[in-house]
């Protein structure tokens, strides 16, 4: 087998990079005051797991996570942090309490991690016996045509029916003063 | 020693996946704005499509149908920010404000 020069550790090296590309957008995005800053570290987030995606041998999921939360969600809520400048106001309340709640937070945050972090690794995860498909975009679409498709069809309903009621809920209130 | 490198182990993921709840999970307690609050909701959508992409590959049999129900889950969090977002707008126009603690009427 031919292979690259250190192409392992090159491969490594772009494992490591999303996976800190991740943990750092998901950072932002949570712990920053303005709000459109956290959008972009949602953005960032999504990109460092688009890559992840493309390491679980799903290059299909990568492309539709970039198309579908960069490309749509984040610009729709950019939109909406345009319309609305929900800007976070100045703490007014004492700021003790305010750190103890934020410290309350990170602990049940922390807890939830850990728990799941020892979940995760003593898990007694069995590799399949068989595998049934591999998961090319070929094995995907057949499956989405064949056995999903009336869940293929319903979501397409669902999406329809969100669009039109984000339209008839944002469009009440309008002539309001 | 271990002769799967890291990017083919499933831990890595489960820890990639619990530590984006953990982040969301913390950021909708914290955040004091709606929008702030969705941006939260959707790390921990990312974070349980992760874990399902994860088990999809390293145990389940079939290796299509992980990344057919991350695909629904990614529709339907298209789906579910156009309308928080069309609810958000709406509250701005009778409130003039976003922060959860102004919001506190039920019908005004």
């Amino acid at each position: 087998m031919t292979s690259f020069p250190a192409s392992n550790l090159i491969t490594n090296a772009i494992f490591v990079l999303c996976l800190v590309t991740m943990a750092i957008g998901a950072s932002i995005a949570v712990f920053t005051t303005r709000l459109i800053r956290s959008v972009c570290g949602l953005a960032i987030c999504c990109i460092g797991l688009a890559g992840l995606y493309y390491f679980l041998h799903s290059p299909f999921l990568a492309l539709m996570e970039i198309l579908i939360y960069v490309g749509a969600v984040c610009v729709t809520i950019v939109f909406a942090v345009m319309l609305a400048e929900p800007d976070e106001p100045a703490r007014t309340e004492k700021s003790g309490a305010t750190l103890g709640w934020g410290g309350l937070a990170l602990l049940i945050a922390a807890a939830i991690f850990s728990g799941l972090v020892w979940l995760g690794v003593h898990g007694p995860w069995m590799p399949p016996t068989d595998l049934l498909s591999d998961g090319s975009i070929a094995a995907i679409g057949r499956a989405l045509l064949t056995t999903y498709s009336l869940a293929f069809e319903l979501i397409s309903l669902a999406l329809l029916v969100a669009i039109l009621g984000a339209l008839a809920i944002a469009r009440s209130g309008r002539t309001r003063p | 020693m271990n002769p799967a490198p890291i990017y083919d182990q499933l831990a890595i993921y489960l820890i990639a996946a619990a530590f984006l709840l953990a982040m969301g999970i913390y950021g909708l307690l914290r955040r004091r704005t709606l929008i702030g609050m969705l941006i939260s909701g959707e790390l921990i959508f990312s974070a349980a499509s992760l874990n399902l992409m994860a088990f999809n590959r390293f145990t389940a049999p079939d290796q299509t149908v992980g990344q057919i129900f991350v695909l629904f889950i990614m529709g339907l969090a298209a789906a579910e920010v156009a309308i928080a977002l069309s609810i958000i707008i709406a509250v701005y126009r009778n409130f003039r404000s976003v922060t959860t603690q102004e919001l506190s009427e039920l019908k005004g």
